[in-house]
């Protein structure tokens, strides 16, 4: 089982113009905590979202990488993205699930993930060109550089530990996050 | 097998007009025969890219995400989808996202399927409640100008403006075996 903060950092250590969507709860205090940066836009609700804002954000910036990191949770709720995101195979888009199996927020309920529910098998039905579980942190390196130079659409489920760890949290101003990150993308 | 019919094909053009005038590059939606016309145009341009969605909510992130990423989206569906956005709206109000979206309606002029009725009668209060200004076109004649207003302040002012394309506009849905 995976630490999420140690993976979370290592996949966006020497990011660059890296361009990062975090889903609500967790995955959001996760990239918050591995360093705030401007190109990150931090989502603490519209759960269910995290991955069509990548795909938006992918097709208006096709030369840039994007990375969704969210949790099980959010990418259960929008499973049907999957199947939108199959049918634009964006190349530039890769999304890690941070999988602990259970709905952190709310009291650690188990998810369809606890069940056996397989989103890699998901990911790959959906015609994504590559999708992987992982679950020791030696393989981080190598997610890092699919999140990089992976020909996406990517989806890595990232089996990580339950263990509850501190929140750090970012930016709450919607408007503000929003327009910090369009200032940074423009060079501002 | 049921065959949508007697859908004008006028209107589209001048929705599709404002499109192009003021750079939309992102239209998702859900298929609908009432935007038939309209995807089929937004389809055939290489500029637009038309993201075909499993469910409305999808649109709305994808609307975020692409004015994160400098482009102009707009959305296209059916009363009934308004109602799958609710909670997704809260993503372009909270962080003030501008959008369009063209709401063919159903469930009021001469609706024959009652199981439209209950969410078509309440689309335009959902939306405005979620914070979209709201007009409605019941004229063809209408829709250039009212599709131009909102398209520009949905886009100059970051607001959500929603347009709802009344069933009497569209035509009658009618039925065939």
């Amino acid at each position: 089982m995976l630490d999420r903060r140690e993976l979370v950092r290592q996949l966006l250590i020497d990011r660059g113009d890296l361009l990062v969507v975090s889903g609500l709860g967790s995955a959001t205090y996760d990239v918050a905590a591995a360093g705030d940066h401007p190109l990150n836009f931090y989502l603490w609700g519209a759960m269910g979202g995290t991955a069509m804002i990548g795909l938006g954000l992918a097709l208006a910036q096709p030369e840039r990488r994007v990375a969704v990191l969210t949790g099980d949770g959010d990418m259960l709720m929008g499973l049907g993205s999957l199947a939108t995101i199959g049918v634009k195979q964006p190349k530039n888009l890769a999304i890690v699930v941070l999988d602990n199996a259970h709905y952190g927020e709310t009291g650690m309920q188990a998810s369809h993930t606890k069940a056996g529910i397989d989103l890699v098998a998901v990911a790959l039905a959906c015609r994504f060109k590559h999708a992987r579980a992982i679950s020791r942190i030696e393989e981080a390196t190598e997610v890092r550089k699919l999140l990089h130079a992976g020909e996406g659409p990517i989806l890595v489920s990232a089996r990580i530990s339950e263990e509850d760890v501190p929140r750090v949290l970012p930016l709450r101003d919607g408007h503000a996050i929003k327009q910090r990150f369009i200032d940074a993308l423009n060079g501002a | 097998m049921h065959t949508p019919t007697d859908i004008k094909t006028s209107w589209p053009d001048a929705i599709y007009g404002h499109f192009r005038r003021v750079g939309v590059r992102q239209v998702g939606y859900v298929p609908d025969a009432g935007h038939s016309r309209l995807i089929e145009l937004c389809q055939a341009d290489n500029s637009i890219a038309d993201v075909v969605l499993t469910t409305e909510e999808e649109g709305v992130g994808l609307v975020a995400g692409a004015a994160l990423g400098g482009q102009r989206a707009a959305l296209l569906m059916q009363s009934s989808g308004v109602g799958n956005c609710i909670n997704m709206f809260s993503l372009l109000r909270n962080c003030g996202f501008g959008c369009v979206g063209l709401i063919t309606m159903r469930g009021e002029f001469g609706e024959f399927n009652p199981w439209q009725v209950p969410m078509g009668t309440i689309t335009e209060d959902v939306l405005k409640l979620a914070g979209f200004l709201t007009y409605r076109i019941d004229d063809a004649d209408a829709v250039d100008d009212i599709v131009g207003a909102g398209c520009d302040m949905a886009f100059d002012g970051n607001l959500q403006v929603a347009i709802l394309l009344s069933q009497r506009l569209i035509g009658r849905k009618q039925w065939t075996r």
